[in-house]
C-alpha cells in the first residue's frame, strides 16, 4: 500500500471516512443516513483490519512487529510505527469500541451530525496512534491530538455543565503533558534520537531518572485517573454523551497505563523502583477512598466514574508491582475495563435516552418492564464487581497477587476493594432495577431495542468469555511482560552492582 | 460422565433462561429438574465407584483458565472420595428441591427463572466442590453467592428481600477478602494454587517464619487463618452469621438449598479438603475450634426465642454449622464431614416441612399465629417430627451417629487441649437448647389451638399475598412437594445408620483412601472410639431434658414463656434481637462508610482538590486578569502552575518518608 503498511492503514482508515463525511452537503434525514452509515462502515473496516493485523501478528516474541518506518521532520523525528504484545489488545480495542460508540450515537445525536462522526473518526485516528508510534515525538503528537477532539465531543454535544467540563478535563490533561514534552526534549537530549526502540535501551543517569519519571508521571497520572488528580473525570463523564463517556472510560484512561509500562518502567527502572511506594499509597488511596465516593453517589455516571477510578487504582498497583502476574493482571485489567465499563456506560445511555435523567433516584423496579436491560446490567454489574467467572475478575486478581509478591500491606488494603465494590456496585443495582415499580413515568418504559440488543450482546458474550477463557489477551501480553521485566531486574541489577563498586 | 454431573445443570439454567419466556414455566421446570435427577443419579454411581468400590481418584483437566508466569490455573474436576461425597449431597438435595419447587412456587409467574437460578446454583456449588485448585474453588465460591443474591432477593418487590439479599453478598465478600488474601499467600508459599502442589509442599512450610503484615508469624497459620475467614463468612460462622438468618427472606426450597444443605457448608468443606494445610498449623486448628463452638452456642441461644419458624431452623444450621467446625478443628474432618451429610439431609428435611407448613397456611410464618396443625397436615407433622428427631440425636437416627460424635471427639481431645474442653462444654450445652428450640417449634406449630398467641404483623406475610383470606383451612400440600419430604426423611432417619462405618468407623480407610489427610499425630479418631460410655449418654440426656422442658413450657402450662421471658426482659430483649450484632455492625461499618464516603466527596474532592486546584486557581485567575489583563493563555499556565503545586506537594511529602 504505497509502501506503507497495515499499521498506517489503520491509523489512516478513519481519516478518508471522515474526508467522505465532510464533503456530505444537506441536513435531510438521506444525508444523515448517509453520515452515520459511511461512520460505521469506516469503524467496522478498521476493525476487521485490526483483526488481520492480529492473524498477522506472533505472541511468541516480545520485539515490535509489523514495523514500518519513514523519515519525517529532519533527520531525527522519524515516522515509525510498530506494536508488541502490549499494545496490540489496546490497538484491538480501540477498534472494537469505536462501532459500539457510532451505533449508541445512532439515534441520540440529532445536531451537528456530521461534525460529530468527524470527531469521532480523527480521535479514533489519534488513538491508534498513540498504541502504535515507535517514536516518542509522533506518540506526544498523537497522545495530545486526542484531547482535541474529545474536548469538541464534550463541550458541543455534553450536557448542561458541559463548558466547566470540558476546560477542566482538557486544562488537568494538558498541564501534565507540558511536563512530559519537557522531559521529552531532556531525553533527545541525552540520547540524540527520539527512537522509542533505541530510548529503550539507552540507560539514563539515575539523578535524570527521577526527573524525568515525574514529568511523565504528571502527564500518565492525570490521565489514569490517579488519586488526586482524578477529579476532572467525574465531571466529564457526567456532561459527556454516551459515546463520549465510552471511550473515554474504555480508551482514553488506558493510555496513562499504558505510558507507564511503555515509557516509565522500562525507561526510568530506579526511578520506578524508587518511587513505587508512592504510586502504591497513591493506588491504594484510590481504591478505597473513591470506592467510598462511589457509596454515596447520587448520580449514575459519577458512581460508575469513581468505580472507574479505583478499578484504575488496581492497574496502578499492578504495573509497580513489577512481577509478571501484577503487569500482565494490569493490561488485562485495562482491556476489561474497557469492555465493562464502557458496557455500563452504555447501558446508563440506554435508560437515559427514556428518561433523560441520570438520577438514581428517579428509577426502581425496572426489571418488571425491562427484564433484558436488567440482564444486561446484572452481568456487567458482577463484572464490575470482579466475580469470577467474569473479565473483571481476571485483572482484578492477578494484580492483587502480583502486588501481595511485592508488598503485603498494599494487597491488603487494596482487597477491600473487593468488599467495597460489591457495596456499591450492588446498591446501585438495587435501587434502580429492583423493588416496586411505582413512579408514573416509569410505568410505560420500553425494554431494549434490536439496536439497543446488537450493541449490547457483544459486550456481554466477550465479558463472560474473557472471564472463563483470557488466553488470548494473556498470551499476548506474555512474552512482551515477561522482556519488560527481565530487562527492568537486569538494569536494576546492573547499578546495584555499580553502586557496589563504587564502594 | 463427571463432567455430565457438573455441567447438566449449567445445560439447565441456560435452556431455562435463555429460552424460558418461549418455552413456558411448565417445561424449563421438566427439564431443569430432569436434568438434576440425571445428575444425581450419576453422582449417586460415582459416590458407589469411587467412595464405596475402587475407581481410582482421577482430576481430568478441561482447558487452561488462566496462565501468567509461574501462576497456572486450570478447570478441572478433581474426583475422589471427598467430592463424591459432596456431588451426592448437592445434586440429591436439589433434584428433591427442584421437585418441591413444582408444587411450592406453582402460584409464581416467573418460575422459569426460579429454576434457572436453582440450576445455576447447583452448577456453581458442583464446580466449587470438584475445584482442583484454590481459584477454580473461589470461582464456585462467589458463583453460589451470586446464586445466592439472585435467590435470596427473588421476590424483588420485597425491600427486605432486597436489603437481605445485598447483605447476604457483602458479608461474604468479607470472607472472600481473607479467602483471597489466603490464596495470594499460599501462592507466595508455593508458587502455585494447584492442590497437588500445594500439598506436597505443606509439610516443608511447617513452622515456617514470615514477614507478613508488619508482623512476623508462622507462615501455616496465617494462612490457614486467612482462607478460615473465607469459610467463616461463607459457613456463617460467629461474627460473620448476621447474613444467614435475614436470608430467610427467599423463597423456602431456596433456604432448604442453599442457606442448610449445601452452600452454607461450603465452608466445612474446604477445611476438609485443605486439611493438608490446616494439619500443619495447629494454632489455626485451635481457633476453628473456638469459632466453631461459639457459633454452636450462639445460634441456639438465639434460636431459643425465635417466633418466625424459618429463623428458627436458620439459628439451628448456623449452631449446627458450629458443630461441624469444632471437629474440623479438633482434626477429625471426616466426623465433620459426616455430620455435613447427615445435617444436609435433615435440615433440607425441616426446611421443606417448614415450607408445607407455610403453603398450608397461606404464606404465614409467625408460628404464634400457628398451633394444632397436627390433624390438618398429619404427613407434614410426622415428617417434621422425623427431621426434629435427627437433628436433637434421637438414638439410631442421623444426627445420633454424627453429632453425638463430634462431642465425643471433643470429650476425647478436651485431656490436653482447653479449646476442646471448651468446645465440649459448649456442644453439649447447644444440644440441650436444640432439643428446646427444636421440639418448642413442632409444638408451637403442630400442637395446642390455632392463634392462641396470635399477633397481627401486617408486613410479616404482605410480600406474596395471593389473595387469600387468612380463615381458610390449613391443607396439605401436593403430591410433588410430599415426595421429597418422604425420600428426605428416609435420609434422616438411616444415614447415619448406613454409613456410620464408613465415614468414621473401621472403613475409614478404605472409604476416604487419601482424600483427608491427617497428621502421623493426630489419633483423634482412634481416642473418639476410647471415651468412656458415660460420656456417649450427656447428650442423650440433653436431648431428653430439652424435649422435656419445651413440652412442659409449650403444652402442658403454656403461659411460662411469657412469664420467663416478663421476669427476664433484658436477656430476652438481648436474645430477641440476636445479641444486638446488627445494629453494631450498622453502627461500626454501614454508617461510618457512607459518612466516610459523603466526606470524601463533598469534602475531599469537592472543598480540598477542587477548592484549592482547579476552582479556587481560576477565581484567584478570573481576579488577576480582571484587575490585570486579559491573557487567554494565562488560565492554561496558572493551571498548569497549580498542579505542579499539587503533585510537588505529594512528592515531598513521599519523599519525607511519608508513605514508606
Amino acid at each position: 500500500m504505497f509502501g506503507f503498511g497495515i499499521l498506517t492503514g489503520l491509523i489512516v482508515l478513519p481519516l478518508v471516512g471522515a474526508a467522505f463525511i465532510l464533503v456530505q452537503r444537506g441536513e435531510d434525514q438521506a444525508t444523515l443516513g448517509n453520515i452515520r452509515w459511511a461512520a460505521l462502515s469506516t469503524t467496522i473496516i478498521t476493525f476487521l483490519l485490526s483483526l488481520w493485523a492480529w492473524k498477522l501478528f506472533d505472541p511468541a516474541t516480545a520485539s515490535f512487529q509489523l514495523v514500518e518506518q519513514k523519515a519525517w521532520l529532519g533527520s531525527t523525528i522519524i515516522y515509525k510505527l510498530g506494536v508488541d504484545g502490549i499494545s496490540m489488545p489496546f490497538v484491538l480495542l480501540t477498534t472494537f469500541l469505536m462501532p459500539f460508540c457510532i451505533l449508541a450515537s445512532w439515534e441520540t445525536i440529532t445536531t451537528r451530525v456530521k461534525e460529530y462522526m468527524i470527531a469521532f473518526l480523527v480521535l479514533e485516528t489519534l488513538m491508534i496512534g498513540v498504541f502504535c508510534a515507535l517514536d516518542l515525538v509522533l506518540f506526544y503528537l498523537f497522545f495530545e491530538g486526542g484531547l482535541i477532539p474529545m474536548f469538541l465531543i464534550i463541550g458541543i454535544w455534553g450536557g448542561k455543565r458541559r463548558i466547566y467540563a470540558s476546560f477542566k478535563f482538557f486544562l488537568y490533561t494538558l498541564l501534565g503533558s507540558l511536563l512530559m514534552l519537557l522531559a521529552i526534549m531532556a531525553m533527545y537530549g541525552v540520547a540524540g534520537t527520539t527512537d522509542i526502540t533505541v530510548l529503550l535501551k539507552t540507560n539514563f543517569p539515575s539523578s535524570m531518572q527521577k526527573w524525568l519519571w515525574l514529568a511523565f508521571f504528571a502527564s500518565f497520572a492525570v490521565k489514569m485517573p490517579m488519586w488526586p488528580v482524578h477529579t476532572w473525570l467525574p465531571d466529564a463523564h457526567v456532561e459527556a454523551p454516551t459515546a463520549g463517556s465510552v471511550i473515554l472510560a474504555g480508551i482514553l484512561l488506558k493510555m496513562g497505563g499504558y505510558g507507564f509500562i511503555r515509557f516509565s518502567l522500562p525507561m526510568f527502572p530506579e526511578a520506578s523502583q524508587y518511587f513505587a511506594p508512592m504510586v502504591w499509597g497513591l493506588s491504594v488511596v484510590a481504591i478505597i477512598y473513591t470506592s467510598l465516593v462511589a457509596l454515596v453517589q447520587e448520580d449514575m455516571k459519577k458512581l460508575i466514574a469513581y468505580s472507574s477510578v479505583a478499578h484504575m487504582g488496581f492497574v496502578t498497583m499492578g504495573l509497580f508491582a513489577m512481577n509478571q502476574q501484577g503487569v500482565q493482571g494490569a493490561v488485562f485489567q485495562m482491556v476489561s475495563h474497557g469492555l465493562v465499563s464502557g458496557a455500563l456506560f452504555l447501558c446508563v445511555g440506554v435508560v437515559y435516552d427514556r428518561m433523560h435523567t441520570r438520577d438514581i433516584a428517579a428509577y426502581g423496579g425496572l426489571v418488571k418492564r425491562m427484564p433484558l436491560y436488567a440482564v444486561a446490567l446484572m452481568v456487567f454489574t458482577m463484572a464490575n464487581v470482579g466475580l469470577p467467572g467474569t473479565s473483571g475478575f481476571v485483572g482484578e486478581f492477578l494484580t492483587l497477587i502480583g502486588a501481595f509478591k511485592a508488598n503485603t500491606w498494599v494487597a491488603f488494603f487494596a482487597t477491600t476493594g473487593v468488599i467495597l465494590s460489591a457495596a456499591y456496585a450492588l446498591y446501585l443495582y438495587r435501587r434502580i432495577i429492583f423493588g416496586v415499580l411505582e413512579k408514573q413515568n416509569l410505568k410505560n418504559i420500553a425494554d431494549l431495542t434490536p439496536r439497543e440488543i446488537v450493541l449490547l450482546a457483544p459486550l456481554l458474550v466477550l465479558t463472560i468469555y474473557y472471564g472463563v477463557n483470557p488466553g488470548p489477551i494473556l498470551d499476548a501480553c506474555a512474552a512482551s511482560v515477561q522482556g519488560l521485566i527481565r530487562s527492568y531486574d537486569a538494569a536494576l541489577a546492573a547499578t546495584k552492582t555499580a553502586a557496589l563498586l563504587l564502594n | 460422565m463427571y463432567s455430565a454431573i457438573v455441567f447438566l445443570p449449567l445445560a439447565g439454567f441456560l435452556i431455562a433462561g435463555l429460552f424460558g419466556r418461549q418455552l413456558g414455566a411448565r417445561p424449563a421446570e421438566l427439564i431443569t429438574t430432569g436434568l438434576l435427577f440425571v445428575s444425581a443419579a450419576l453422582s449417586w454411581v460415582a459416590f458407589i465407584e469411587v467412595g464405596l468400590g475402587h475407581a481410582p481418584a482421577t482430576v481430568p483437566v478441561l482447558a487452561n483458565w488462566i496462565t501468567s508466569g509461574a501462576l497456572q490455573i486450570d478447570w478441572a474436576l478433581r474426583i475422589d472420595t471427598l467430592t463424591v461425597v459432596m456431588l451426592v449431597v448437592v445434586t440429591s438435595v436439589s433434584s428433591l428441591v427442584h421437585l418441591y419447587s413444582i408444587g411450592y412456587m406453582h402460584e409464581d409467574p416467573a418460575r422459569q427463572r426460579f429454576f434457572a437460578y436453582l440450576s445455576l446454583f447447583t452448577f456453581a456449588m458442583l464446580t466449587l466442590v470438584t475445584a482442583d485448585n484454590l481459584v477454580q474453588m473461589f470461582f464456585g465460591w462467589e458463583g453460589v453467592g451470586l446464586a445466592s443474591y439472585l435467590l435470596i432477593g427473588f421476590w424483588y418487590e420485597k425491600p427486605s428481600a432486597n436489603a437481605a439479599a445485598m447483605k447476604a453478598f457483602v458479608v461474604n465478600r468479607v470472607g472472600d477478602f481473607g479467602f483471597a488474601l489466603g490464596i495470594f499467600l499460599v501462592f507466595m508459599l508455593t508458587n502455585s494454587v494447584a492442590f497437588d502442589q500445594i500439598f506436597a509442599a505443606a509439610p516443608g512450610l511447617a513452622n515456617k517464619p514470615i514477614h507478613i503484615f508488619g508482623f512476623d508469624a508462622d507462615a501455616m497459620t496465617v494462612a490457614c487463618l486467612l482462607l478460615f475467614m473465607g469459610a467463616c463468612g461463607k459457613s456463617a460462622q460467629f461474627l460473620l452469621h448476621t447474613w444467614l438468618p435475614d436470608a430467610m427472606e427467599g423463597p423456602t426450597p431456596v433456604s432448604a438449598l442453599i442457606h442448610a444443605a449445601t452452600m452454607v457448608t461450603a465452608g466445612v468443606f474446604m477445611v476438609a479438603r485443605l486439611s493438608p494445610l490446616f494439619e500443619q498449623a495447629p494454632v489455626a486448628l485451635t481457633v476453628v475450634v473456638i469459632v466453631g463452638a461459639t457459633t454452636a452456642f450462639f445460634a441456639a441461644t438465639v434460636g431459643l426465642v425465635q417466633n418466625d419458624i424459618k429463623r428458627v431452623i436458620a439459628y439451628s444450621t448456623c449452631s449446627q454449622l458450629g458443630y461441624m467446625f469444632v471437629a474440623l478443628g479438633l482434626g477429625a474432618y471426616s466426623v465433620g464431614i459426616f455430620h455435613l451429610f447427615t445435617h444436609a439431609f435433615f435440615k433440607a428435611l425441616l426446611f421443606l416441612g417448614a415450607g408445607s407448613v407455610i403453603h398450608a397456611m397461606h404464606h404465614e410464618q409467625d408460628m404464634r399465629n400457628m398451633g394444632g396443625l397436627r390433624k390438618e397436615i398429619p404427613f407434614t407433622f410426622w415428617m417434621m417430627t422425623i427431621g426434629t428427631l435427627a437433628l436433637t440425636g434421637f438414638p439410631f437416627t442421623a444426627g445420633y451417629f454424627s453429632k453425638d460424635a463430634i462431642i465425643e471427639a471433643a470429650y476425647a481431645a478436651s485431656g490436653h487441649s482447653s479449646a476442646a474442653l471448651y468446645g465440649f462444654i459448649m456442644t453439649v450445652i447447644a444440644a440441650g437448647f436444640t432439643s428446646f428450640y427444636s421440639w418448642r417449634l413442632v409444638f408451637m406449630t403442630f400442637f395446642g389451638t390455632r392463634g392462641a398467641n396470635a399477633v397481627h404483623d401486617d408486613h410479616a406475610h404482605a410480600h406474596d399475598d395471593h389473595g387469600h383470606g387468612h380463615d381458610h383451612t390449613p391443607h396439605e400440600s401436593p403430591l410433588v412437594m410430599l415426595i421429597p419430604l418422604g425420600l428426605l426423611a428416609f435420609g434422616a432417619l438411616f444415614a447415619g445408620l448406613a454409613f456410620n462405618g464408613v465415614f468414621i468407623g473401621h472403613g475409614y480407610d478404605e472409604f476416604w483412601k487419601k482424600a483427608l489427610f491427617q497428621s502421623p499425630s493426630n489419633h483423634i479418631l482412634h481416642d473418639l472410639h476410647d471415651v468412656p460410655h458415660i460420656v456417649g449418654y450427656v447428650p442423650a440426656v440433653m436431648m431428653v431434658g430439652g424435649f422435656l422442658l419445651a413440652y412442659f413450657m409449650y403444652v402442658v402450662s403454656p403461659g411460662t414463656p411469657k412469664a420467663i421471658a416478663d421476669t427476664n426482659p433484658l436477656l430476652y430483649k438481648f436474645l430477641l434481637n440476636k445479641w444486638y450484632f446488627d445494629e453494631l455492625y450498622d453502627f461500626l461499618f454501614v454508617r461510618p462508610a457512607f459518612w466516610l464516603g459523603r466526606l470524601f466527596w463533598k469534602g475531599g474532592d469537592g472543598k480540598i482538590i477542587d477548592g484549592l486546584g482547579p476552582d479556587g486557581i481560576s477565581a484567584r485567575v478570573v481576579d488577576v486578569t480582571n484587575r490585570v489583563v486579559k491573557l487567554q493563555t494565562g488560565y492554561v499556565y496558572h493551571y498548569a502552575f497549580a498542579m505542579l503545586i499539587g503533585l510537588a506537594a505529594v512528592i515531598t511529602w513521599f519523599l519525607l518518608g511519608g508513605v514508606r
